[in-house]
């Protein structure tokens, strides 16, 4: 098997030129992965922890603003005001953190792997207050977890406030329970859903297994210091899914389902295939899918295992860019391209981050952290390369460099330094022909190879 | 996804983000001279996320919904037939039922059963097949296959403007997809060099040809260096604005658009959180029929559909999750309209869809069919075996006015 830097970079990075002392073959790319989380540490993200305080005191202004007289009222929204536009600068620097890392971090692999799995456990927040919670969650239970059992990272997401939020979980109630008797409320199945179909098996499931799971959640909800199991809220007697039998309304039946569901076979096969469709092909080789699913049942969901045996199939090196890079990875990208580094981006004024990276990512289709439902962004190249988008790389490419960079990198350097030996004989004849460095820019970084990974 | 509502969250000035994004595309296929496709102008409007359709129209002559449903259905909205009343929401659409240029499907679902996954719902709506799951090798859409069956389109005769490309218009006869906000400004030599380095990736080659063509054809607004965000002036604004885009090309020579409504997935709270969408839909239908005027309308029909309906009990949390049976809204100068089509089922227990959903009496694309038969004349067996295969029409509801 030949395992090439260029390859390493697009497809396990976030693209070249690689940081210094980054490794770039299988054994070393997952000795770093099991070391130390170096990024983690350099650009903290944020803790549910650290906002609970922000975000109650936000719910009881806007009791306020809400019920109170005129004066107390005009003074609980200001007040509103500037605790949500506090939760929102929260969102705004974990979003630079999440750039920062992607630029600096040796191991690359890491910071894609947490990309992947954020997208696999999407959550978006559904009101403004809920605006940080997608990056705690990411930071609190996924990041943690990229080497642990899929079990873990599965019980840490699914007891999450940011997703018992996002699929309405915190609302459902057992209509036999105690609270669902008083005040004659019931159950709510999108998270039990979204569970079976998204987040594990994905087939396989009968309607009432999506009940009985939604049965067995009831009492998992979010309470003033986060998630809590309110036995008032659980629905008496035991349930069944897919076969196996939960008693008992505390949390333990429930994490033990989470278990089952983790470990179950369709659920390695769906994330084997998933994991395969996101790194290498969107159309993957089934070999590679195979040994993937292999991996992951002889290990138990053991996800450095899945790591290694991605990283080692030869199928996992092929030389062809299958893929186009999203926006975010295309964004990230350029900027390395460009010679930015993390600190540059944190010290980027907030208005000026929006302009030049969030709102031009948005543009290309995918806004930041806002997916268009819990399956999260889709992988197809065809989808991202549509005449709209590329109107939008392209002009980016072409525009975009000269306010992040002065004086502009030398167009022949970057473009070697950037593609590798990705580099096509077509734009190696284009780019000298450039009217100007920033055209000559611009059509490294609007080209396919460029785009592709 | 709708960028804007973004844009403003970050920006400070939104309002809920509740308000989930609006419309994800526009799709518009044109006629050339030759006018293959006659006067009449078809008009596809997909409802993202699950349609309510008891709670779109209303049983409200079954004492058993109030007990179904208790919130949902306790305001009420005008009557339509003494057994069928409209959600209040959708009151400004009464003109256009006594009129005759409103109507509905009760009772209608695509052949998906089961698994009530969004996902897979909306492939199968737009796919148009005749299986239960999408079927991989059918991965154009219906509105597409109709395309390719008729004689004469050239290149560029279908184009779609919005943030995705719909797949009921994907396929191999010709689209393109645009927004109408984004510019390219590029020098000459530069276009050439980009013609060059695209030329061996058919991807990027189409792609970037589109957009380069498109936006010079265009007359839109300049974006200044980048992207420029539209200000939202209200949480209509950018409804009215694809409407009139769409308006706009059908009283020129495009004779089909297709574009979604999102935010019909209400599992909560559904009397507020469907506000907004039942909002857009009334004002999509007013305002296409006041865009394209008198003569224009009585040419048209639009058709409103959805992945699935929604169960028939309120669930514990005032919403309602995913169900089979659902409803279909109509409306148009072409329609003969007035009247709720579709065999009722019922709503007592062992009328429904496994005890839990509106038991579906017809096949959605049926009426779809129906629909494209009565106006481009198309072949039955062209439409039972490509365009929709497996389909079986039935008999003739008498769509069109």
């Amino acid at each position: 098997m030949t395992q090439d830097k260029t390859t390493a970079a697009f497809r396990f990075g976030y693209g070249l030129p690689l940081p210094d002392q980054a490794p770039a073959e299988p054994a070393s790319m997952l000795a770093a992965l099991r070391g130390p989380d170096v990024m983690a540490a350099t650009y903290p993200g944020p803790r549910l922890a650290d906002l609970n305080d922000t975000l109650a005191r936000a719910d009881t202004l806007l009791q306020t603003w809400r019920r109170a007289e005129a004066a107390e009222a005009r003074v609980a929204r200001q007040d509103y005001r500037q605790a949500i536009a506090q939760l929102e600068g929260v969102t705004l620097l974990a979003a630079k953190t999440t750039i920062a890392r992607a630029l600096d971090a040796p191991d690359g692999f890491r910071e894609r792997l947490v990309q992947f799995w954020a997208d696999h456990f999407t959550t978006v927040a559904r009101a403004r207050r809920d605006s940080p919670l997608p990056a705690t969650l990411v930071e609190e239970a996924i990041r943690p977890h990229l080497t642990d059992r899929f079990a873990d990272m599965l019980k840490a997401v699914i007891q999450h406030p940011a997703m018992l939020r996002y699929l309405d979980q915190s609302r459902s109630i057992g209509p036999r329970s105690r609270i669902g008797k008083r005040q004659n409320k019931g159950l709510n199945e999108n998270l039990a859903r979204e569970l079976l179909e998204l987040h594990t098996v994905g087939s396989g499931y009968a309607q009432d297994d999506v009940t009985q799971m939604a049965e067995l959640l009831t009492g998992l909800t979010v309470g003033k210091s986060g998630t809590t199991f309110d036995a008032r809220r659980a629905e008496p007697g035991p349930e069944t899914i897919l076969g196996t039998t939960y008693a008992g309304d505390k949390l333990e039946p429930v994490l033990k389902a989470l278990d089952d569901l983790a470990e179950h076979p369709a659920t390695a096969a769906h994330l084997a295939r998933k994991l395969a469709v996101h790194f290498v092909a969107d159309q993957p080789n089934p070999d590679l899918v195979q040994a993937l699913t292999d991996a992951w049942r002889s290990s138990g969901g053991d996800l450095l295992a899945v790591a290694e045996s991605l990283l080692t199939h030869p199928a996992a090196w092929s030389r062809i860019q299958e893929k186009a890079r999203q926006p975010f990875d295309f964004t990230v990208a350029a900027l390395r391209a460009l010679g930015l580094d993390g600190a540059d981006v944190m010290r980027m004024a907030d208005d000026v981050f929006r302009q030049l990276i969030l709102q031009p990512m948005a543009a290309m289709g995918q806004p930041w952290q806002r997916a268009p439902g819990p399956d999260g962004w889709p992988e197809a190249a065809e989808v991202w390369i549509t005449p709209e988008a590329m109107a939008v790389r392209i002009t980016w490419a072409m525009e975009m460099p000269q306010q992040l960079v002065t004086p502009l990198p030398d167009p022949a350097a970057l473009m070697t330094r950037s593609l590798g030996s990705h580099l096509g004989e077509r734009l190696a004849w284009a780019v000298p022909r450039s009217e100007s460095a920033r055209e000559a820019v611009g059509l490294v970084l609007a080209s396919p190879e460029f785009n592709r990974r | 996804m709708d960028r804007r509502l973004f844009l403003q969250a970050l920006t400070g000035t939104a309002c809920s983000l509740a308000a989930h994004p609006l419309m994800t595309t526009v799709t518009l296929a044109a006629s050339d001279g030759s006018a293959p496709l006659g006067d009449h102008r078809l008009v596809v409007v997909i409802l993202r996320g699950g349609m309510d359709g008891l709670d779109l129209v209303r049983p409200s002559g079954d004492p058993l919904l109030a007990g179904y449903r208790p919130t949902l259905s306790a305001p009420q909205g005008p009557d339509l037939t003494g057994y069928f009343s409209l959600n209040p929401m959708l009151a400004g659409l009464l003109p256009l039922w006594q009129a005759g240029q409103l109507g509905f499907v009760h009772a209608t679902s695509t052949p998906y059963r089961d698994h009530r996954s969004h996902f897979d719902g909306q492939d199968i709506l737009e796919a148009g097949t005749g299986l239960d799951l999408p079927d991989s090798t059918v991965r154009d859409g219906w509105l597409n296959r109709m395309l390719q069956s008729v004689p004469g389109l050239r290149s560029q005769t279908a184009f779609a403007i919005g943030a995705d490309s719909a797949p009921v218009l994907q396929g191999p006869a010709p689209v393109s997809n645009w927004q109408p906000d984004v510019r390219l400004d590029l020098s000459p030599q530069s276009r050439l060099l980009l013609d060059h380095i695209y030329h061996d990736d058919a991807l990027f080659r189409e792609a970037a040809t589109e957009a380069v063509t498109l936006t010079e054809r265009m007359d839109l607004a300049r974006m200044g260096g980048a992207v420029q965000p539209t200000v939202d002036k209200g949480r209509l604004a950018e409804t009215d604005r694809l409407t009139d885009f769409a308006a706009q090309r059908l009283r020129d020579d495009t004779r089909i658009a297709a574009f979604s409504l999102n935010g019909w997935d209400t599992h909560r709270n559904q009397s507020g959180g469907s506000a907004l969408p039942l909002q857009r839909l009334e004002r999509v239908v007013l305002r296409l029929a006041d865009q394209l005027g008198p003569q224009v309308w009585d040419k048209t029909l639009l058709l409103a559909m959805t992945e699935f309906g929604r169960t028939v009990a309120e669930n514990g949390t005032k919403g309602t999750d995913h169900g089979t049976g659902g409803a279909m809204l109509m409306a148009g100068g072409a329609l003969r309209g007035g009247r709720v089509m579709g065999r009722w089922p019922g709503l007592d227990e062992a009328a429904l869809y496994q005890r839990r959903d509106l038991m579906p009496t017809s096949d959605v694309r049926a009426w779809a069919a129906w629909a494209m038969r009565g106006m481009y004349g198309f072949d039955r067996t062209l439409l039972e075996s490509s365009i929709f295969p497996g389909l079986v029409m039935g008999s003739d509801p008498g769509l069109l006015a």
